[in-house]
């Protein structure tokens, strides 16, 4: 086998970037199981609504307004589309996650693989499933950067630097403020926590609301790099799933980590041996599965 | 589904079992679904009963052992793969095709199952969906599945060599397959009759015990993680068996039958019958099936009913049809 150094960094590169987006959605995940044990199969539905957003936003929205020139730009897209997607999670956790807390929590996830089916379905009757491109992506990002070994696209390291910079910003306010402290305390004794007067259906809104957002985000990241298609999220959410078990569920640095690691794998075993590339994280799983039930940085239950 | 919390020193309550079964309502149903092809298209019903069967033996899991799994697809999937490849490649006869499907998806059920049941309850849903999908990817990638196609011309062939399960009976202006519709009848009630065997049996009831009260079941004695396996197992069999029929029936294996959305709509198939009851299943995928079938024209309007019926089956009924009928009359269905 005559495999060079060079192809073996620069699939690293794109897997890397891959990874970075399976922690951000990861984290968003890890994030609203952890706070509200709720197993969010809508996730990926999100991502893809994230995506929608700046893409209808870039092309759309002009014609919807009658003039022409108005475009959404994609930095305004960065922070609109996590605001609506998260808007539209705060809608769906008051009306009906919120009455399924009591029960068990199987509920939430088949609630939300409803959800995810119904958001698909109605994407799939207007839009092309094959995808379409994104033209939004800013002049300024255009172009590569030599990184010595390769030239990487400038938009993919962009994409890497902002994902990794959400996730750690998430990791600080949960782990280090006093708002991710009450978060914390919410889930860990919600009956307590409220006996001090603090709001914690409040909580469990916001809760919703930044997991569902961070989704948004990753979706308005992707759309420049993939193309946008209803099934976008439906693709990609069974293997964030996977990151989230092999990194122990709830485990903040533990869905990071693990994400940017697999995506990592993925790109160098697709150079080696590419028809395994789709299963190996899957692999990973079952085998950290048989050595560590709980996961790489779950606590044992 | 309501647990039942008995206090230390209270007597256990005694319900003594009836021992003599009732045999009318399975002659009754029995005749009934012998003569429905002469009125309704065959290959549609066909089609529901193989449907019927896998949502019942996912049901064994769900329903009597409070087992969600998420990745059932990939035992009805892949019996359809191995018994396709039997019947097509290999030459086999029909039955012996079918056992194969099914013995395949029995020993995947004990592999999926043995990493599975280290979880529970949310884990355990997303590790069986995680497995499942390397299975998918097996079924994409191995060299005799057909890919994308998926496996295509499926034989009817003959049964035992000795009958023509393609043959064709004329009945008015129609030409029904009845020795196709016997034998699929016959294997689908065989499955269920061997599923309500089980949750009637000392090992239904354990496996109810695991479901009300796992830590209670495990303080009596009982070695929970092997019924679950044990479980597991027979639920991935009948599915197979389910799922092998159903390639004989069709003619065709797809990546449809292993993808996780099938997994999803057998789940949507025992919830809206209501899980934990014997006919919800049926009833279940029965109405999946027809509104599937009815709706077909309207694209991907399907994807959004279906999406809609779960979430009112999850918010507003939660017992399912048949759950909340027998709760209605006050016994078990």
């Amino acid at each position: 086998m005559d495999i060079s150094l060079q192809a073996i960094l620069s699939q690293a590169m794109l897997g890397l970037n891959n990874g970075a987006f399976y922690a951000l959605l990861s984290l968003g995940l890890a994030v609203i199981f952890g706070m509200l044990n709720v197993v969010n199969f809508a996730h990926g539905a999100f991502y893809m609504l994230g995506a929608f957003v700046a893409l209808l936003g870039y092309d759309f929205l002009g014609k919807w307004l009658g003039d022409e020139g108005v475009r959404l730009s994609f930095w305004a897209a960065l922070l609109v589309s996590p605001l609506l997607v998260g808007l539209l999670g705060v809608l769906i956790e008051r009306l009906m996650l919120r009455r399924l807390y009591q029960v068990d929590h199987l509920y939430g996830l088949l609630l939300t693989f409803g959800l995810a089916l119904i958001l698909e379905g109605l994407f799939s009757n207007y839009f092309n499933v094959a995808g379409e491109p994104y033209n939004g992506k800013p002049a300024v990002l255009e172009g590569a950067v030599n990184l010595g070994f390769m030239f990487f696209p400038k938009y993919r390291l962009f994409s890497i630097v902002l994902s990794l910079a959400v996730c750690f910003a998430v990791w600080f306010l949960i782990e280090r403020t006093r708002l991710g402290s009450y978060l914390r305390a919410g889930t860990e004794n919600p009956d307590v926590t409220r006996a001090f007067g603090i709001d914690v259906p409040l909580l469990r809104t916001l809760t919703y609301f930044l997991g569902v957002a961070l989704a948004g985000l990753a979706g308005v990241v992707a759309a420049p790099i993939y193309s946008v298609s209803p099934k976008m999220g439906s693709d990609l959410i069974i293997i964030v799933f996977a990151v989230v078990v092999i990194g122990g569920m709830g485990s903040i640095m533990g869905a990071i980590l693990t994400g940017l690691a697999l995506g990592l794998l993925e790109g160098v075993v697709k150079v080696f041996y590419p028809p395994l590339a789709n299963t190996v994280i899957f692999i990973v799983m079952a085998l950290v599965l048989l050595w560590r039930p709980a996961g790489l940085f779950g606590k044992e239950a | 589904m309501e647990a039942r919390q008995l206090n230390v020193g209270e007597a256990i309550p005694f319900e003594p079992t009836r021992r003599r079964t009732a045999y009318w309502p399975w002659l009754a149903a029995l005749a009934a679904a012998a003569i429905i092809p002469f009125g309704i298209y065959p290959s549609f019903v066909m089609e529901l009963m193989c449907f019927a069967l896998f949502a019942c033996a996912f049901n064994l899991l769900l329903g009597f052992g409070g087992l969600l799994s998420f990745g059932h697809a990939c035992f009805f999937g892949s019996a359809a793969y191995l018994s396709g490849l039997a019947l097509r490649d290999w030459g086999w006869t029909p039955e012996l095709g079918i056992l194969f499907g099914t013995a395949g998806a029995t020993v995947l059920g004990l592999l999926v199952g043995m990493v599975a049941i280290r979880r529970q309850g949310i884990y355990f849903a997303m590790v069986t969906l995680a497995l499942a999908q390397i299975v998918y990817f097996a079924c994409l990638q191995l060299p005799f599945t057909g890919g994308e196609d998926g496996l295509q011309g499926i034989p009817r062939g003959h049964l035992l060599g000795l009958v023509d399960l393609s043959a064709t009976v004329a009945f008015g202006d129609r030409q029904l397959p009845l020795a196709l519709y016997y034998f699929v009848l016959a294997v689908s009630f065989g499955g269920y009759w061997l599923i309500w065997r089980t949750v009637n049996s000392p090992f239904g009831t354990v496996l109810k015990a695991i479901r009300e009260n796992e830590a209670r079941a495990l303080s009596l004695g009982y070695r929970v993680d092997r019924y679950k396996l044990a479980a597991f197992v027979l639920s991935a069999g009948l599915s197979g068996l389910a799922g092998a029929t159903k390639a004989l029936v069709v003619g065709l294996a797809s990546l449809s039958d292993v993808s996780w959305h099938m997994s999803g709509e057998v789940v949507l198939m025992t919830l809206l019958g209501g899980m934990g009851t014997l006919l919800g299943p049926v009833v279940g995928a029965v109405t999946v099936g027809v509104l599937h079938n009815e709706l077909a024209s309207l694209g991907s309007w399907v994807t959004v009913t279906i999406g809609c019926v779960f979430v009112v089956c999850v918010m507003a009924f939660r017992r399912g049809m048949v759950g909340e009928l027998a709760h209605w009359l006050k016994r078990t269905l």
